[in-house]
């Protein structure tokens, strides 16, 4: 048994631990059954087998067909080669335009703001207070220049989830193609890519307890496309190289599993957060960013004013406890995070924001030290900062 | 980000926090809108520095680098005082990372200005002791650059 770990990980939203389950079932791909996928003798024909079970099983978590799963190096490579790969094909009936919002992750805005040298127009919708996109603004944005929306399912900082269906329906009533960036929802929220009318979905396996390095997108049938990497026939010769068929088993094995224990996880994960947000909350001028409705089940983003986001991660760091923030110093330029801003908090304010993404094994033991240290330490850092007395007189 | 032992140190630890009241000179470098603000009080007898306080806001590398800043000007005169650079505040604190160099100028700026505030308190003019040498916000915002 491995030793139990000394410290509280809540940076769930970051990463996750592989389950041993997951190993169990990528294990035999690496030595035992370690052949080719494209070979034809049997060690070839067993690794092949495996990768299309996996991309079976992939494929009935979201809810589409195995042949429309294509698996990747990560869920930035996957979003890259949506948003890329729709605009490119599109430019050719002279569509120009995607639409997407100012809160993505940097895999979308950044492919963006590439396709932008490029010459694309892109649109980057507003989101408002509770941090969602709102539908209505979204299909007047719609021109018949539109080549592609992307919206992502939920937020990477915040948790708000956005009205993933209502744009689904939308974009598919306008005959425009819609990608969904649900790196951080797959696995901790239900998808359903047909009912949902989404035409592309990037996922990554780390966010949902399985490995590292492999991710997948979901590109439904009929939908032109150009090939990401050439080469072999590896992945119907749109991403060609030799096939990771461990982590493709990993994938579909941890995502099967994160689908199968949802509910359980997420009747269990939300009360545990609300009573985290509500203490947290409670601390002089706090706030809560995003929506507190539409929020992923371990999700908690606040920020606390008169503070610097990475003090508070390193003091809750040598307290062990593993958490994250927007704040620009942990990121090494000197803009607070683009989503904090986006939902229009002051820059001041999104300086000192703390995000908590709880797994699904948190105590509420643990709940109750994080908010004693959280409260702890913010009253601590206050009181090193030339601003703090003069903020609280208002 | 891998801050060094004595940043951590510092950081933990914090040298000379707080607030002199009344003081003979006050500093103040950055603003909260770029994520640090700092606030250097001095008290000076004789030409000497007697004592120093300070309030951060700011990251790890910021508090660390105000506690130093304060450890190393205190009991000087304001003449070996007046000749701090952010470069010395980096190297005894045992390095920043190259996205946390602001931060040590950031120090050197506020304890600066707090001399360049005694000076003027004394009728003295800052630039006797000081030269040209108070650096310039490092941040780009438009409030630092008025």
């Amino acid at each position: 048994m491995p030793e139990q770990p000394n410290y509280i990980y809540a940076d769930n939203a970051a990463t996750t631990p592989l389950l041993q389950p997951v190993l169990e079932a990528m294990l035999p791909y690496y030595i035992e059954n370690f052949g080719n996928p494209s070979a034809v003798y049997k060690a070839g024909r067993t690794a092949k087998r495996a990768l299309e079970e996996a991309r079976e099983r992939t494929a009935r978590c979201i809810n589409c067909l195995p042949q429309e799963i294509y698996f990747t190096a990560s869920g930035t490579e996957a979003d890259n080669w949506a948003i890329k790969g729709v605009a490119h094909a599109m430019a050719k009936q002279g569509k120009t335009q995607i639409i997407t919002s100012k809160i993505e992750h940097h895999a979308v805005l950044h492919t963006c703001a590439a396709l932008e040298k490029e010459g694309f127009s892109v649109i980057y919708l507003d989101v408002h207070e509770n941090g969602r996109v709102v539908p209505e603004e979204l299909e007047a944005a719609l021109t018949d220049q539109t080549a592609l929306v992307s919206i992502m399912y939920a937020n990477n900082e915040t948790g708000t989830i956005q009205p993933v269906s209502e744009i689904g329906k939308i974009c598919r009533k306008h005959g425009v193609l819609f990608h969904t960036d649900a790196v951080q929802a797959a696995g901790h929220l239900p998808i359903d890519v047909a009912a949902q009318n989404i035409d592309l979905l990037s996922l990554s396996a780390h966010k949902f307890n399985g490995p590292k390095g492999i991710g997948a997108l979901y590109i439904r049938q009929g939908i032109f496309f150009p090939n990401l990497i050439d080469g072999g026939t590896q992945e119907r010769g749109r991403r060609a190289g030799t096939e990771n068929v461990a982590g493709a088993v990993g994938l579909s094995v941890a995502l099967e599993l994160a689908c199968a224990s949802m509910a359980e996880r997420t009747a269990r994960l939300i009360p545990l957060r609300d009573k985290l947000t509500d203490g947290l909350l409670k601390i002089e001028r706090s706030r809560l960013n995003g929506d507190r409705e539409h929020r992923l089940p371990g999700h908690i983003s606040v920020c606390f004013e008169g503070i610097e986001g990475e003090s508070l991660l390193l003091m809750l760091d040598l307290k062990g406890i593993c958490a994250s923030s927007g704040s620009a110093c942990t990121s090494g330029s000197l803009d607070p995070s683009h989503v904090l801003l986006a939902l229009g908090i002051p820059p001041e304010i999104a300086h000192g924001s703390l995000r908590l993404s709880l797994p699904d094994d948190f105590t509420e033991s643990e709940a109750d030290t994080v908010l004693q240290t959280v409260t702890e330490l913010v009253a601590r850092l206050r009181s090193l900062s030339p601003l703090w007395k003069k903020t609280r007189r208002g | 980000m891998a801050y060094s032992e004595m940043v951590m140190d510092h950081f933990t630890n914090p040298r000379n926090v707080g607030e002199l009241d009344p003081a003979d000179g006050v500093g103040e470098a950055g603003n909260a809108r770029c994520g640090d603000q700092m606030r250097i009080t001095l008290r000076i007898r004789d030409g000497i520095i007697e004592d120093v306080k300070f309030l951060t806001l700011g990251c790890g590398a910021a508090i660390a680098s105000s506690s130093m800043a304060t450890e190393m000007i205190k009991g000087r005169p304001i003449s070996q005082a007046a000749k701090l650079t952010d470069r010395a505040v980096a190297e005894a604190l045992g390095g920043l990372p190259p996205a946390k160099l602001h931060c040590s100028l950031l120090a050197e700026r506020a304890i600066k200005l707090a001399l360049a505030d005694y000076c003027t308190r004394r009728g003295l003019d800052p630039a006797e002791i000081l030269g040209e040498s108070v650096p310039d916000c490092p941040c780009s915002c438009e409030e630092c650059s008025l």
